[in-house]
């Protein structure tokens, strides 16, 4: 156990660093050359092999070792820096599920508008009616010559407005049992008969439009577009969740909003009194600490565990689970110190700090439910890691 | 970095773990915590010859020379296993000889504590039970050779098996003007007392001290700031317990679990429902995240000495409440079984009740994590 860099790691950290100091304006400069900044970002950073720097270098990632790649996004995130690369979706899981599943030609086909933050990847898993329970999933994808003809309809699907492909789950047999019938698709969100229609959430005009509903009317998509074998779609599905749900972004961004919870308290009153003075508001602000660092120790002993190529399956729940609790409960506290003035949404005389405490507590679903909701974490963990039966 | 145990500690780990069940599985715990003293001298002795007993104690001074998180590693076992044993006091003798005695002391108690022979406690805590040098009431009365000490302290660890004290005084009005001194139980006004507790293996009770005599080189004086020393001690006293924690809450989970799977009500085990399965997992999550901080404190101890007092804090507290709760849910999760004394998951329901105020309860601790951060 030995939480100090090695002479390697330094370096490295050092390499990221100075690169940052060269290329990352301020905050200011950036607001002012806004998508310029952006893009020219992206052909820095990729010119590095930082974008994708988790995929293996014959792929065009950067081959980083999983030491090298905490310490870049680490680097990054206190940096404050823009995201490594403008395809999220593409770099996080659907890249990895064609590099690992996929065939010479797909990865060539689309590998590298991935890197070259060309694409914008969506993700087609959940259905009206298939939430938690995935494997029951009906969209329907039938032989057709050298096509699959697709009816069905994907719902929850983060951003398909702006997106140009669909990872998506498919049945394309129905009489297999519910786990062997499933293949995954590459869709082209442009294709004919595919329709994209906005999903209201609760947050309102609030929160920006990010889901929507994907209705499929015999949309042709071409056999050499399916990834792996048919039937296989389960097995990429269940690798593909758990990337999404690791990460260590979550623990900077807990780390900043406990931050800000505790300058809000140093303003608020809490009955009437200081809010700061308050015992049970002292002892709620330090456990959130206590599970901010325990989180980030968590995810260090994984990256370990990563390293030496050990078992670390129960790890993206266990994170889950505490950043659905941290989100949910920090937001709540924001409201609670807000007081008379947590009800309002918006920059108001009525409300405080222009209303961006309520973004958040309003917000939460995305985070919670997006991925697997917690109490699905908690039926991964007691059987796989406690070996107690399944429901 | 690597956040992980070498192949050194886990052999080390097993060769704990195997011991303690050989040597002391449940039926012998349960026979050793209705004894008077508490603890089976003769595995005592055996673990001091095996050099358990003085882990972190440099090898010139008879230890093993390891560091705390190996320590750690231990306390997990013993934890595990619940050894009734008076390991914790001694561990923290030990240490405060070590890191403020002079060479002269250190010659003089560090071989017998590592090997066994003689056992250490520490007496630190007084009856407001706060766990900080600037707290400490106790009263030293300078003599032309030396110190009388007289006053009470409370939540001493073994009192009637310990053969000497490390014991925390106030030499002067100022906050940082404190010592401590090691006293022999057997000093004429010392009168350590065990009493009757939740948890019966461990042996907890008071230490009255009424004038007695501490000539000077009993005094440790071998550090810049005693008072440092004496709040790096109630650190070094947290993190041991949180350490057991660990160990017993992983236990109590396995048993939990075990158990979750046996019993079959309405047709299907019991750890089929969700209703029991969640709280288990929550368990399990809970374990794991506060061992990972007890783990950090521990490399802290030997290399971050600056960052010790957080996260000791944040490790405490954590365990605290996570052993609290599965103490209740493992027993519940029993069912009416879990209220009798033949199962073995109402000894961990006790330990819990025995390390919630252990060193700093979860109130205290977050409170200090706060009023650090400037707050």
């Amino acid at each position: 156990m030995d939480f100090d860099l090695t002479p390697e790691e330094l370096a490295f950290s050092r390499e990221v660093q100075g690169f940052i100091a060269e290329h990352l304006p301020s905050s200011e400069e950036r607001s002012k050359t806004g998508g310029t900044f952006l893009s020219e970002w992206w052909r820095l950073i990729r010119e590095k092999r930082w974008v994708g720097f988790d995929w293996p270098k014959e792929f065009g990632g950067g081959g980083g070792t999983v030491m090298q790649q905490y310490i870049l996004k680490r680097e990054m995130l206190s940096a404050r820096a823009p995201a490594l690369g403008r395809d999220y979706t593409g770099l996080g899981w659907v890249g990895p599920a064609i590099i690992q599943f996929g065939n010479d030609e797909q990865r060539a086909r689309y590998l590298p508008d991935i890197l070259d933050s060309k694409s914008a990847w969506c993700t087609g898993y959940s259905e009206p009616g298939v939430g938690s329970d995935l494997a029951s999933l009906t969209c329907r994808a039938v032989r057709d010559g050298d096509d699959y003809v697709v009816n069905g309809q994907k719902t929850w699907t983060s951003m398909a407005h702006f997106g140009t492909g669909l990872i998506c789950m498919v049945r394309t047999d129905p009489s297999a049992p519910k786990h062997d019938g499933i293949s995954c698709l590459l869709i082209d969100l442009a294709s004919p008969g595919i329709e994209v229609q906005p999903i209201e959430s609760f947050a309102g005009d609030h929160f920006a439009h990010l889901y929507n509903d994907v209705f499929f009317c015999d949309v042709r998509v071409p056999v050499t577009n399916r990834v792996g074998s048919e039937g296989q779609g389960w097995e990429i599905l269940c690798s593909a969740l758990q990337r999404e749900r690791s990460g260590i972004a979550e623990v900077n961004r807990h780390h900043e909003a406990l931050e800000r919870l505790f300058k809000l308290a140093e303003g608020s009153l809490i009955a009437g009194q200081p809010a700061l003075e308050n015992g049970q508001l002292r002892r709620k602000l330090a456990a959130f600490d206590a599970r901010i660092e325990a989180a980030r120790l968590n995810g260090l002993r994984s990256l370990t565990r990563q390293v030496r190529g050990e078992d670390t399956q129960s790890d993206a729940s266990i994170n889950k689970l505490h950043n659905c609790d941290l989100l949910v409960e920090m937001a709540e506290t924001g409201l609670q110190l807000l007081g008379g003035a947590s009800p309002y949404v918006g920059d108001s005389d009525a409300s405080l700090y222009k209303g961006r405490w309520q973004i958040g507590a309003l917000g939460w679903p995305t985070t919670v439910i997006g991925g697997g909701t917690p109490n699905v974490q908690k039926n991964i963990i007691a059987e796989r890691m406690l070996g107690l039966p399944k429901d | 970095m690597n956040f992980g145990f070498t192949e050194e500690q886990n052999r080390l780990r097993n060769e704990f773990r195997r011991f303690l069940d050989e040597r002391s599985p449940m039926a012998e715990v349960r026979r050793i915590a209705e004894t008077g003293p508490g603890y089976s001298h003769d595995l005592w002795q055996e673990m001091g010859r095996l050099g358990w007993l003085g882990l972190t104690v440099p090898e010139a001074y008879g230890g093993s020379g390891l560091a705390w998180i190996d320590l750690v590693i231990l306390l997990e076992e013993t934890g595990r296993s619940l050894l009734p044993s008076p390991l914790i006091g001694h561990v923290l003798a030990t240490n405060a000889i070590l890191e403020a005695g002079s060479e002269e002391q250190k010659q003089r108690w560090l071989p017998d504590l590592a090997l066994g022979r003689r056992i250490g406690s520490v007496a630190l805590v007084e009856e407001d039970d706060v766990h900080s040098s600037a707290a400490i009431r106790l009263e030293g009365r300078p003599t032309g050779a030396g110190w009388l000490l007289s006053g009470k302290k409370c939540s001493v660890a073994d009192p009637e098996a310990a053969d000497l004290f490390v014991v925390a005084f106030r030499s002067g009005q100022a906050p940082e003007e404190v010592g401590m001194a090691v006293i022999d139980a057997d000093a004429p006004g010392v009168d350590p007392r065990a009493y009757a507790m939740i948890d019966a293996t461990k042996r907890m009770g008071l230490l009255n001290l009424s004038e007695v005599q501490v000539v000077p080189d009993a005094v440790l004086s071998e550090t810049r700031s005693p008072a440092n020393a004496i709040d790096r001690l109630l650190d070094a006293g947290a993190l041991a317990v949180a350490a057991e924690m660990g160990g017993s809450v992983d236990e109590a989970l396995r048993i939990t679990v075990e158990y979750a799977k046996q019993r079959i009500q309405f047709d299907r085990p019991i750890g089929q429902y969700q209703g029991v399965k969640h709280p288990l997992a929550e368990m399990y999550v809970d374990a794991e995240s506060f061992k990972s901080l007890v783990y950090y404190a521990a490399w802290c101890f030997d290399n971050r000495g600056e960052e010790l007092s957080r996260y000791v804090s944040l490790a405490k507290a954590y365990a605290t409440e996570a052993f609290v709760r599965t103490g209740v849910d493992s027993v519940q999760i029993h069912g009416a079984v879990g209220f009798t004394t033949a199962q073995d998951i109402q000894l961990y329901f006790k330990r819990s009740k025995w390390a919630r105020p252990m060193f700093g309860d979860a109130e205290a601790h977050y409170e200090r994590v706060v009023a650090e951060r400037g707050f």
